[in-house]
């Protein structure tokens, strides 16, 4: 029987000439994530081990990124902890560079690549046609120390893209479309690979959009087919592929969803769940106090182009704060460049350095009792931005700027 | 240590784990320090009435969310026992066992329980309630291993002696 890409990357991994879904292997891994939410603690286990050492420090690359700039001394506490052991030992380190995620895909992932890292959205890298799969502090600790680690063979769930997405419609509502339909763990441990004649309409800002937050439906990853337009974007950031792995003719897939992307429709994902999933129509007019453009999901060029192109010439509504984040100090040089930072800053909108922002809910732009909030954040669980009692509506850049000029939730068709 | 019995605290689909302990609260030093603001945003008076060997009962996709490795920590730290969910979300599987936290997936029990009621576990074979058996299928062995040494760390040291 044929093999999934998700199978075949785990195969070569494990050294094996083919593997199935349900068997579990030991993987080589190729690189090794972690950022400022976890590394403090694998460090502590680290150092109390009886013989600590790291298998292969080349692939480890620690990245602060959640509390940037430091918010409080416990932060400062375990932000130095972090940086003093990766000056120690050698481990490549950023510091304000931006969003974990975002300067992975600008710095190190390729396609074939099978990565650990120790946050929930690693799944991004599948954009790129890696594996990449999020783990806890313990795990990523046993694989820094052993190079090495168990995984389980994932099922796989096809979908193949026709068409093209509509003006004004984005990859954000396409991924929130297919949560909404699979539900929040309709993809559990499975791999959600995307192919079709649809895909070379999507272009890598998209195809990471659109695979960070596939664990959102429990995916243990997710997988675009590799093209040109993969190979171009690492070959501008002067990377290889590692391997192009396709899906064979005869590979098994637990279900194949058949996606029209001319079908899907501005989306918003309700409080408090990431697939409570509605038409953007039916929520226009719900009042909000704050918006946020930013985040690993849609912090990019093309998320702060959408934006500005809307609110060039406008204001944001006098009772909104509307927070700007680019995802990665490069974004942020290209906006700056491109003049898209001082149509947000003219229209009134607080531009911030790179980092997780108002997503991570701890920081900044954190939301107070009653508040709304419409995010292109990654989550929207109950107390995500702030107070227990405060809403966070999930969409893409053009509704959320729209909404921040209009004061309540408005999609970008309804700005003239 | 084959078969235990607790009281036990039900809760419903999707809890995640800015539930299980919020963002807010990681900045705190210790486990302990964390626990007592476990599931706060959903039941604040929960984490404070939990005992030494309770167990959770809970639907679907149980741990959904961030990766944060503190929440089964904090599960543990409380006294909970085990958690039998109907399924559970995969980082939070893997940070389970790799803390010694039993996670058993059933989807039938809940139709049968209520929050207080008192349940039997025998681990690997069933959940006893009311004078019924559910059976409950085994996890692989490299997993009964870890749960066995206490968690993946343990397991390490048990197994090679080198870490």
């Amino acid at each position: 029987m044929g093999m999934t890409i998700a199978e075949k990357i785990i195969a070569a991994a494990a050294g094996v000439a083919s593997v199935r879904p349900g068997d579990i292997h030991t993987v080589e891994l190729d690189r090794l994530m972690s950022n400022d939410g976890t590394t403090h603690l694998t460090i502590d286990m680290y150092r109390n081990l009886k013989n600590p050492r790291i298998a292969d420090v080349d692939k480890l690359v620690w990245i602060v990124d959640h509390n940037v700039p430091c918010d409080s001394v416990k932060t400062a506490a375990s932000h130095k902890k972090m940086r003093d052991f990766a000056k120690e030992h050698g481990i490549k380190f950023y510091e304000g560079a931006g969003v974990c995620h975002q300067v992975m895909m600008e710095n190190h992932v390729t396609s074939g690549e099978l990565i650990f890292g120790a946050d929930s959205h690693t799944c991004a890298y599948g954009a790129a046609g890696a594996f990449g799969t999020g783990v806890g502090c313990t795990d990523y600790l046993y694989a820094m120390v052993t190079g090495k680690s168990w995984l389980l063979v994932p099922e796989t769930l096809r979908f193949n893209l026709t068409g093209k997405l509509n003006d004004g419609v984005y990859a954000r509502d396409l991924i929130l479309s297919i949560i909404g339909m699979i539900g929040a763990n309709g993809a559990n441990y499975m791999a959600m690979e995307f192919g079709g004649e649809g895909l070379k309409t999507l272009n890598m800002s998209d195809r990471i959009a659109i695979c960070n937050l596939c664990v959102e439906a429990g995916a243990k990853t997710a997988l675009m087919e590799v093209d040109e337009i993969t190979l171009d974007y690492l070959k501008a950031h002067g990377r290889e592929p590692k391997h192009v792995f396709k899906s064979d003719e005869d590979a098994h897939f637990a279900k194949v969803y058949e996606i029209d992307l001319a079908a899907v429709r501005p989306i918003v994902a309700k409080p408090h769940f990431v697939d409570s999933v509605v038409d953007a129509k039916e929520c226009v007019g719900t009042h909000i106090d704050e918006a946020f453009l930013g985040s690993c999901n849609n912090g990019r060029i093309e998320d702060l182009r959408v934006g500005a192109e809307l609110i060039k010439g406008r204001k944001v509504h006098p009772h909104v704060r509307f927070l700007v984040v680019p995802a990665s100090t490069e974004v942020y040089r290209q906006a700056l460049a491109e003049g898209i930072i001082d149509t947000f800053m003219e229209a009134g909108a607080i531009v911030m350095n790179a980092n997780c922002s108002v997503c991570w809910g701890s920081c900044q732009g954190v939301i107070g009792e009653g508040e709304v909030l419409i995010s292109t954040g990654t989550r929207n669980f109950k107390g995500r931005a702030g107070h227990k009692d405060s809403f966070v509506y999930l969409a893409s850049a053009a509704t959320v700027t729209a909404s921040a000029i209009r004061g309540e939730i408005t999609t970008a068709d309804m700005i003239s | 240590m084959d078969r235990f019995t607790g009281k036990i605290w039900v809760l419903g689909d999707d809890i995640d784990t800015d539930i299980i302990i919020p963002t807010e609260y990681l900045a705190l030093k210790t486990v302990q320090d964390m626990a007592p603001y476990a599931f706060s945003p959903l039941r604040p008076e929960l984490a404070g009435q939990i005992r030494e060997g309770d167990i959770i009962v809970a639907g679907k996709n149980f741990g959904c969310g961030s990766s944060r490795e503190q929440a089964p920590e904090i599960i543990k730290a409380l006294g909970i026992r085990c958690v039998i969910a109907k399924s559970f979300a995969r980082i939070f599987f893997r940070n389970s066992i790799n803390n010694g936290l039993l996670l058993i997936e059933n989807d039938r029990i809940q139709n049968d329980v209520k929050e207080g009621d008192e349940i039997t576990v025998a681990i690997n074979e069933s959940i006893e309630c009311h004078g019924k058996q559910h059976p409950i299928t085994s996890l692989p062995q490299n997993l009964v291993d870890i749960l066995n040494a206490g968690g993946l760390v343990k397991a390490m040291q048990r197994r090679n002696g080198l870490v």
